[in-house]
C-alpha cells in the first residue's frame, strides 16, 4: 500500500523529522552529561522514551535499557553478565521466586511500595514475596488469549479455545512465540488448569500443539505477531490480547480480543531491584517512579504494548479512550476467568521447551 | 655459512610477519574453539553447568528428531540457495565480462553489488514486505489479473531462499567475473578454429576454466548461508528451524551452553566437510 503525500505535507514531515533529530541530538547530549547511569533489563514496553525521560530528567540520570522476551532469555543474559551489571530487572510475576532462589534480587522495604493502591488480584504476594520479604512488585498485567480481526472471522468462533487447532481458519492463524502462555492456553483448551500442568499432560498438549502448528501460518515474537495481525497477513493471533490490539485501537478498530469460555492466561510483570546493584537507592527510586500513578499510566500505554496498570490510581492519569481500549471496566470479569502462567520446574521446563521446538519443526 | 645466516634472517623476518596473524588466530579462534569443544562435553543440569566430560549432547542431537531436522533444513536450504545462485550469477557475470563495454564494467559491478550496501536485517525485512499477502508482488499480480487470491510467499522456506539468493548472487557474480576476465580470449578462438561450436567452446573450455571461480563463490555461499540466523528467522516465519536458529534457542531461552556448543561444533564439522569437498578448487596457488 502506498500513500501519496503532498509537497506541503512532505515539507512538514521533513521539518518535523529535522526537529525530532535535533531534539534527539539534544537528548543524547543531555544524557551524555548525566551524572549517573542505571542499567535495567526490561520488557520492550519500558523502552518508550515517554516513560523513561521524565525519570531521567528528574534524577539527572541516564537509564540504559536492554529488552528481552521470556524469563529464560532474561536469566540467560544475566548469566552472561558480571555481577553488578544490572540494577533493575523486569520479570514475569510467576518467575520472581526463581530469580530469588538464584540470589539475584534484593529485598525491597514493603513500606517503599504503594501496595495498598494495587488491584488486589494482582498484588500476587505469593509470587512477589518469600519468607515474609518483598522482592518485587507487580507493575502491569493483561491477558494472553485470542486476538482477531472481527471483520474477517466470526467472533463467536473465538469464544471456544478449540478454534486454535481447528481447520476452519487454517493458514490464517499466527502464534505468539512464547512457549509458556501458548502451552498454558492449549492446556486450558484441554481442561487443564495452569497450576496443575505436569509432565503427564505433555503428550496430550503436544498433540494439540502440533495440530495448531499445522493450521497456523507463522510463529513470531511481539512485533512480527502484531504486524501480521495489523497488516492482514493473518486474522487470528494465538497468545494475543489487549497488549496487541489496544495500542492499535485508533488505527485498527477492526482488531478485537476475547477470553474464551475455557478461560485465558493472565500475564503479570513484576519489577525488582538487583541484589548486586551498585546503586540500590537509585534503582529503588526507579521502581517507585514506575509504580507511581504517572509512571503507571505511561507504562500501561507504552508504545511497544499496552496493558493494565497494577496501580488502580493510574486511572486518574488515563483518558477515557485509553481506559476503554484497556477495557478498564471489564477487569473484574476478566480477572475471574483467567489463570496465571504455568510455573514449571527445571525438568518440566526443559520438556515444555523441547515440545515447543518440536512444534516449530513440524 | 653466509647462506645459512641469510636463511636464518629470512626465516626470522617471515616469522615476524606471520606472528601477529598467528597470535590473532590462536587467541580468537583456536582457544575459543577448544573452550567451545570442552563445553560441548559438559552437561546442563537444571540451571547448573556440570563438567561431566561425556558425549551425551552429541547422542542427544542424533536421538532427538527435531534437533537433527535442523541440520537437514539447513543443508536443504543451503544447497538450494547455492545452486540457484550459481545459475543466476553465471549469466550475469558472463554478460558483465563479455557483453558490457569495458569502460562500463566497473559501473555494472558496482550496480551488481549495490545490495551489499544496505543493512542485512533491513534487506530481509524489506523482502518480507515485498512477499507479504498485501505486498508488492501479490498486489501487482492481482492488479494485472494473473491471480485472484494472494500467493502465500512470506513466512515460508521459499521466502528464506529468495532472501538468501538475492544476497549471494552478488557474491558469486564477483568470483565468477574475476575468473572470466582473467581467461585469455585466445583459448576460445583456438577451440573455435578447431571446429567447436559455441556450446562446445563453453562446455569444454570456458566452464572448466571458470570452475575455480564458481567453487570459491559456492563455498563462500555455503559457509555464510549455513551459519546464517537472521534470514530464516525473519523470512521463514519460524515454520521450520535451521540449525543456527536452534543454537540461538539453546542460548537465548535455555542458557544451555553445552548443547549450543555441541550444535556449533556439528555445524563446523559440516563446513569442514564442505571445505574438503571443494579443496581441490580452493587452492590459492596457480597451477
Amino acid at each position: 500500500m502506498f500513500r501519496h503525500v503532498s509537497t506541503g505535507k512532505t515539507r512538514n514531515k521533513l521539518l518535523s523529522g529535522a526537529a525530532t533529530f535535533i531534539l534527539g541530538a539534544v537528548a543524547i547530549a543531555h544524557s551524555a552529561q548525566a551524572t549517573e547511569e542505571l542499567n535495567a533489563l526490561v520488557w520492550c514496553d519500558h523502552t518508550d522514551p515517554a516513560l523513561i525521560e521524565p525519570f531521567e530528567k528528574k534524577y539527572d540520570v541516564k537509564v540504559n535499557l536492554k529488552e528481552y522476551e521470556g524469563t529464560g532469555a532474561g536469566l540467560s543474559i544475566i548469566e552472561q553478565s558480571r555481577p553488578g551489571d544490572w540494577d533493575v530487572f523486569v520479570i514475569d510475576g510467576v518467575d520472581v521466586h526463581r530469580a530469588v532462589e538464584m540470589d539475584l534480587l534484593a529485598e525491597i522495604p514493603a513500606d517503599a511500595l504503594p501496595t495498598a493502591d494495587l488491584f488486589p488480584e494482582v498484588v500476587m504476594a505469593g509470587n512477589n514475596t518469600l519468607d515474609g520479604k518483598t522482592y518485587a512488585v507487580t507493575e502491569k498485567f493483561g491477558y494472553n488469549t485470542i486476538s482477531f480481526d472481527k471483520t474477517k472471522v466470526d467472533p463467536k468462533d473465538m469464544e471456544d479455545m478449540s478454534v486454535i487447532w481447528s481447520d476452519k481458519y487454517a493458514g490464517r492463524i499466527a502464534v505468539y512465540d512464547y512457549y509458556l502462555p501458548v502451552i498454558g492456553l492449549v492446556g486450558l483448551g484441554l481442561g487443564i488448569d495452569t497450576a496443575d500442568l505436569g509432565a503427564d499432560d505433555m503428550d496430550a498438549i503436544k498433540e494439540k500443539l502440533f495440530a495448531m502448528k499445522k493450521v497456523s501460518k507463522q510463529v513470531g515474537e511481539v512485533v512480527s505477531s502484531q504486524t501480521a495481525l495489523a497488516t492482514g497477513e493473518v486474522d487470528i493471533l494465538v497468545g494475543g490480547g489487549e497488549w496487541i490490539t489496544a495500542v492499535l485501537s485508533e488505527d485498527k478498530p477492526n482488531l478485537d480480543w476475547v477470553i474464551p469460555k475455557q478461560g485465558g492466561l493472565r500475564w503479570a510483570q513484576s519489577i525488582a531491584v538487583m541484589k548486586d546493584s551498585a546503586k540500590p537507592d537509585l534503582a529503588l527510586k526507579f521502581v517507585q517512579y514506575i509504580m507511581s500513578p504517572e509512571g503507571q499510566a505511561r507504562l500501561s500505554t507504552s508504545s511497544c504494548f499496552w496493558g493494565m496498570p497494577a496501580n488502580a490510581k493510574a486511572g486518574a492519569n488515563l483518558s477515557d479512550a485509553q481506559k476503554a481500549a484497556l477495557r478498564w471496566d471489564d477487569q473484574p470479569a476478566y480477572l475471574a476467568n483467567s489463570q496465571l502462567y504455568p510455573i514449571p520446574d527445571a525438568d518440566l521446563d526443559a520438556q515444555i521447551q523441547d515440545a515447543w521446538v518440536e512444534m516449530l519443526q513440524q | 655459512m653466509a647462506t645459512t645466516t641469510l636463511e636464518t634472517r629470512e626465516n626470522r623476518r617471515a616469522w615476524g610477519f606471520v606472528t601477529p596473524a598467528l597470535l590473532w588466530t590462536v587467541a580468537f579462534f583456536v582457544i575459543p574453539f577448544i573452550v567451545m569443544a570442552a563445553i560441548s562435553l559438559a552437561t546442563r543440569k537444571g540451571r547448573e553447568l556440570v563438567m561431566m566430560w561425556n558425549l551425551d549432547n552429541y547422542v542427544t542431537f542424533f536421538e532427538k528428531a527435531h534437533l537433527l531436522k535442523g541440520l537437514f533444513v539447513s543443508l536443504e536450504i543451503t544447497f538450494t540457495v547455492t545452486f540457484i545462485s550459481i545459475l543466476l550469477a553465471y549469466p550475469l557475470a558472463w554478460i558483465i565480462a563479455e557483453r558490457v563495454p569495458q569502460k562500463w564494467q566497473r559501473m555494472a559491478l558496482i550496480m551488481a553489488i549495490l545490495p551489499f550496501w544496505t543493512s542485512y536485517v533491513v534487506r530481509s525485512y524489506s523482502w518480507l514486505l515485498v512477499l507479504a499477502k498485501n505486498g508488492v508482488i501479490n498486489n501487482t499480480l492481482m492488479q494485472i489479473g494473473l491471480i485472484a487470491e494472494p500467493l502465500e510467499m512470506a513466512s515460508t522456506r521459499s521466502a528464506t531462499v529468495i532472501g538468501f539468493v538475492h544476497f549471494f548472487v552478488m557474491l558469486l557474480t564477483l568470483t565468477i567475473y574475476a575468473n572470466l576476465v582473467q581467461m585469455p580470449p585466445n583459448y576460445r578462438r583456438a577451440a573455435a578454429d578447431l571446429g567447436a561450436n559455441g556450446f562446445q567452446v563453453f562446455w569444454h573450455v570456458v566452464l572448466p576454466l571458470t570452475l575455480p571461480g564458481i567453487m570459491v563463490g559456492a563455498f563462500l555461499t555455503f559457509v555464510l548461508c549455513i551459519g546464517d540466523y537472521i534470514t530464516p528467522q525473519i523470512l521463514g516465519g519460524n515454520n521450520e528451524l535451521a540449525l543456527p536458529q536452534i543454537i540461538m534457542l539453546q542460548l537465548g531461552r535455555r542458557a544451555d551452553f553445552p548443547m549450543a556448543a555441541t550444535l556449533s561444533i556439528i555445524l563446523m564439522g559440516v563446513v569442514t566437510l564442505a571445505y574438503i569437498a571443494c579443496a581441490r578448487w580452493l587452492k590459492m596457488e596457480r597451477t
